[in-house]
């Protein structure tokens, strides 16, 4: 698999370490324990369209989110977690 | 008796060389492979097969070959499952022979074949149910020695393997007349091209068939585009070359066999390279694979493929056979006849299940008879010395012949289009699976994609690069491709295997049978993945490639279906073997990964250190001296003299991160369980960290330099873990924080100068204006200092031994002057290094917790760190901390451990049983996780999770080690064992 970082360019998939479903939010502080405890253990596992977070461990150590199809590995946009481009 | 034509051939007959087969030896040309050269000098007899031990010879002119399997070279080198149709011949070269005892002409274990009927499909699934016992000690090493391939060499391979990538606009893979346009045509439009070619010579069936291209041989034409591409910039031509695998956007994994065809590699080069191409479009252009015709004993050696035949005539020079019969159900397979002419061998008979055919076929036959049937058995013991056939009429004719050329049509292949999972589709006009949903950016041309004819591999070529070359924006260059000549076409599949009282082989490899089909199906194993798990069809070295087609055409008629419906298993990377080796790299033994050398390791490594692996890092595990050859004493005196005087250890294996900015105070509150608001700048202070499910994650201290200036440390396993943790705190959770950080572990040397002396050494080394007195620099300052020689470094007042202690960090350049600095300064203090051992003892001693205990499960309220997590504010894990179960007391907690006799050693792992109750996993209480001997105390102690434990100190249990053996009374204590009040840290 190629992932095209926004900072490196494209690049192997094995400079980058996955970290899953980039859709759970943390919840506030006050929130319930059930919203924490679906937070940290809860993760869908769609067949199709996935955000899921990237790390690029061997290049920049940007966060990445990474929409990709898991069917087919195409991917559709790469951006930084943090969110400016 | 020598098969070698007198002429003609692609080999270099000036270059004779030498070989051995089964220790007999043989001489051949340059340009062989090993199969050639055997037929040439008439070995016929090459193997025995998997199951029954049949006699096998050669079948294919490629790598789809499953008989003809031999080890290859010897002693460590030797390589077991080679296929000698591709293996290249060189002066010296070694072969033996596999799977016969007590050898191949008189083999034993060819018996296996009068037990056929209990070796049949499922065989390993019935016979060898009971008793159950059985299984591990008889029957699997029995049937392991009875039924396999080679062996391999059991030392470490000499040579070295390495790994490439490379970038191109257009992967060519093949380069027959399909692919040699296709490169040609992106090579004259300046792409970027790599054209990958399994075999050593370019050209694919020019090299194999008589075929005139323009004005000339097919052979003269494939040498001129190759001098041409050869010359061109930008194209990269790698021969011995297979493309194993096709992955996800536009990733290809080649494996390039450099130095296989000599006996060893020449000094500094690779036996072979796996690349990594990533290309942004590829043409598939790998042609296609002619299958077998299923009869009975088609085993039999001097049954070959009709396109075998004419390779080993056009390309080597060999004549296979001298009175040969063409069995084939296609017109393309007559060439061989004219090939089998020219080479001056005698045509017995055409024999050809199509009665359409006849007309057309009168052309080739000439004097020799034309039989419309089928061929029902072929003859012979060792090598076939007949066929039978049944002609349409009914009648049986016997005819005597040595060479059965056999044709079943081609099959496309299209492996490397179904790798990424789409499965082929069956063509039921054209009789051939064709790839319908293809990898993206990858095209397929020529034979590869069902075009079977020259012209038409020429012009497809042509095309598919022209469009792939346009779809990347780069104008193609017209290329006009040679004219061919019209190829005989015509195929009518013969799929039905006529019954026989011989074997009907389906795959030759693994000696699966239509009979053993027919029995699957019969016990519900039809479907066509089901089939190959049962009968073990299309598995090991071949894959099937030649047995695929011919199974499914079985299953289908079994069952009813069309081919199409059956459907193909599932195609997998890679398309032929690849050595483990290649797959490793340079990444073996040691180099399995880089080694990390702490900045003392070379002062480490004078002072006789013995070192241990420590994540990555190699550190010093103990220094012994002359006279100590155990390990126990030099970590006894390291110990002893920490707590009497001073000790040097190494600790710049921990994770060291340096954060700034205004709001690094509020990132590290988040980060941490315990709280850090009151802590002032010049201090240090031990700190924390949970996952967010409350669980510990790591510990370490953090120092603050300055108002917004932060640094703190990690422990040596997790220091990666906990930077990478850091960043997705910062810039997925909380992108809003002004806060900036970085991994700094490489840049600093830390030393630990621990002991009562630990200070009256220091003050030698640091400048005259540093005041580290108690009360100037107490327990847990931290601050930047100079040392004498003006070098700025950084003093921090830690203590993990307990004792007096410091850590200084200076650049990593000088780590190695300041170590030694040390050691020299110290000599009259009684200044010792120390290694990981006595860290670990010393901690041990103190209680703190390490990697034993914090093991990812452990809570921080069981380590006895409860009371360091903040309510005042939010963290991570904050939340799942505050679960009742993180703190239940029927869960473990931390405790110390000593042996009632203050005699008898712990051993770690041990686990807590009450003195009464039976050694049951019911009552388990908790187990020992680290233990040491405390040269303190002068006996062993231990830290342990205990269920309760904090309740239970005084009360005894026994230790119980089943794997050792061991059980000792012990009792229960608090964990710190030394200076509880920390009287020694605060001195």
């Amino acid at each position: 698999m190629r992932i095209h970082c926004p900072h490196c360019g494209p690049r192997g998939h094995d400079e980058f370490v996955h970290h899953g479903d980039a859709v759970p939010q943390r919840p506030q502080t006050d929130a319930t324990d059930a919203a924490f405890h679906d937070y940290v253990y809860l993760r869908d596992n769609p067949a199709g369209l996935y955000r899921e977070l990237w790390f690029h461990a061997a290049g920049c150590h940007s966060w990445l989110i990474v929409e990709r199809d898991t069917r087919t590995h195409e991917i559709r946009s790469v951006t930084f977690a943090r969110g400016d481009a | 008796m020598s098969a070698r034509l007198p002429s003609g051939g692609l080999i270099d007959r000036t270059r004779r060389l030498r070989f051995s087969f089964d220790g007999r030896r043989h001489e051949g040309f340059a340009g062989d492979t090993l199969a050639a050269a055997l037929l040439a000098d008439g070995v016929r007899l090459v193997g025995r097969s998997f199951k029954y031990h049949r006699p096998r010879g050669v079948l294919t002119a490629g790598p789809e070959e499953p008989n003809a399997l031999v080890e290859l070279r010897s002693g460590a080198r030797r390589e077991p499952n080679t296929r000698a149709t591709v293996v290249e011949l060189y002066d010296g070269l070694e072969a033996q022979s596999q799977n016969r005892w007590p050898s191949l002409r008189f083999d034993l274990l060819a018996l296996n074949g009068l037990f056929s009927p209990l070796l049949g499909a499922g065989f390993y699934y019935k016979t060898f149910m009971w008793p159950a016992a059985f299984w591990e000690k008889v029957y699997e090493p029995l049937i392991r020695r009875a039924a396999g391939l080679g062996s391999l060499s059991t030392a470490p391979d000499p040579d070295h393997y390495e790994k490439a990538t490379a970038f191109c606009d257009l992967l060519v893979v093949g380069s027959g007349p399909a692919g040699l346009m296709a490169a040609l045509v992106a090579a004259r439009s300046g792409a970027r091209v790599i054209l990958a070619e399994q075999d050593c010579l370019f050209g694919g069936r020019c090299l194999s068939e008589r075929i005139v291209l323009g004005d000339g041989s097919a052979h003269r034409w494939v040498q001129s585009v190759v001098a041409e591409l050869a010359a061109t910039p930008g194209v990269r031509l790698l021969p011995r070359t297979t493309v194993v695998g096709t992955y996800d956007h536009g990733a290809y994994t080649a494996v390039e066999r450099v130095n296989d065809h000599v006996a060893a590699p020449p000094p500094f080069e690779p036996r072979q390279r796996l690349w990594r191409i990533v290309a942004k479009r590829a043409v598939l252009a790998a042609g296609a694979l002619e299958r077998p015709l299923v009869f009975g004993d088609n085993d039999l050696p001097g049954v070959m493929l009709a396109s075998a035949v004419s390779t080993y005539i056009n390309r080597y020079a060999v004549r296979p056979g001298e009175r040969a019969v063409l069995y084939a159900d296609n017109d393309h397979a007559w060439a061989t006849v004219a090939d089998l002419r020219a080479a001056g061998a005698e045509i017995v008979a055409i024999v050809d299940p199509r009665p359409d055919a006849r007309a057309r076929a009168a052309v080739v036959a000439r004097d020799a008879p034309l039989l419309t049937g089928v061929v029902r058995r072929a003859l012979g013991g060792r090598t076939l010395q007949g066929v039978e056939v049944v002609g349409a009429d009914g009648h049986v004719h016997r005819l005597d012949c040595d060479l059965l050329a056999m044709s079943g049509g081609w099959a496309p292949t299209l492996h490397l289009t179904s790798h990424l999972g789409a499965k082929p589709r069956w063509d039921a006009e054209r009789s051939m699976f064709l790839p319908e949903q293809l990898p993206p950016g990858l095209l397929v041309a020529g034979a590869a994609g069902g075009e079977l004819t020259t012209a038409a591999a020429l012009s497809t070529g042509i095309r598919i690069a022209e469009g792939s070359l346009q779809s990347l924006g780069i104008a193609p260059r017209g290329v006009t491709p040679p004219v061919a000549g019209e190829e005989a076409d015509a195929w009518t599949p013969l799929w039905r295997a006529p019954s026989s009282r011989g074997k009907r082989f389906i795959d030759f490899q693994n000696d699966v049978t239509t009979d053993d089909l027919e029995l699957a199906h019969r016990e519900g194993f039809g479907a066509s993945e089901h089939a190959k798990r049962y009968t073990t069809l299309g598995m090991a070295t071949d894959q099937g490639k030649t047995s695929a087609l011919n199974g499914l055409a079985t299953l289908a008629a079994l069952t009813g279906k069309s081919i199409g419906e059956v459907g193909t298993t599932t195609y997998r990377p890679p398309y032929t073997p690849v050595a483990i080796g290649a797959l490793a790299g340079h990444h073996r033994g040691p180099d399995f990964r880089p080694t990390r050398l702490t900045p003392s390791h070379e002062w480490a490594r004078e002072q006789g250190a013995v070192f241990i692996e420590s994540g990555a890092w190699l550190r010093a595990q103990y220094f012994p001296r002359a006279g100590e050859t155990d390990w126990l004493p030099p970590v006894i005196r390291e110990v002893q003299a920490v707590r009497s005087a001073v000790g040097l250890c190494d600790v710049s294996t921990l994770g060291k991160i340096e954060l700034k900015g205004p709001d690094a105070l509020r990132f590290i509150e988040r980060l941490y369980a315990n709280g850090w608001q009151t802590l002032a700048v010049g201090r240090a202070r031990y700190g924390v960290m949970l996952r967010e499910d409350g669980r510990v994650m790591d510990d370490g201290t953090v120092a603050r330099l300055g108002e917004q200036h932060w640094f703190m440390t990690t422990t040596t396993a997790n220091a990666v873990a906990v930077y990478q943790h850091m960043q997705h705190c910062h810039q997925v959770l909380w992108p809003e924080l002004d806060v900036q950080f970085t991994s700094v572990t490489e840049q600093w040397a830390q030393f630990a100068v621990a002991g009562p002396r630990s200070r009256e050494l220091l003050r030698r080394i640091l400048a005259s204006g540093e005041d580290i007195s108690n009360d100037a620099f107490p327990y847990m300052a931290a601050r930047a200092v100079t040392l004498a020689d003006g070098l700025r470094g950084r003093l921090f007042r830690l203590s993990f031994s307990g004792e007096l202690a410091y850590e200084i960090a200076v650049p990593a350049r000088h780590g190695d002057a300041i170590i030694r600095r040390l050691a020299a300064a110290g000599e009259d203090l009684g200044v010792v290094p120390y290694g990981l051992e006595a860290l670990g003892v010393m901690r041990i001693e103190k209680g703190h917790v390490a990697g034993n205990e914090l093991t990812g499960r452990t809570s921080a309220q069981q380590l006895g760190l409860g009371r360091m997590l903040s309510t005042q504010k939010d963290y991570i894990g904050a939340r799942l901390a505050r679960l009742p179960a993180l703190d239940d007391p029927a869960d473990t907690q931390l405790v110390g451990v000593r042996p009632v006799d203050g005699k008898t050693r712990l051993v770690s792992g041990a686990h807590f049983l009450p003195l009464a109750a039976p050694t049951t996993f019911e009552h388990e209480q908790g187990y020992m996780t680290s233990v040491a001997y405390s040269p303190s105390l002068g006996h062993w102690i231990a830290l342990g999770l205990l269920k309760n434990g904090r309740q239970r100190h005084g009360e005894r249990l026994r230790a119980v080690d089943l794997l050792r053996s061991q059980e000792t009374e012990v009792e229960i204590c608090d964990p710190v064992f030394i200076d509880p009040q920390g009287a020694r840290l605060r001195g």
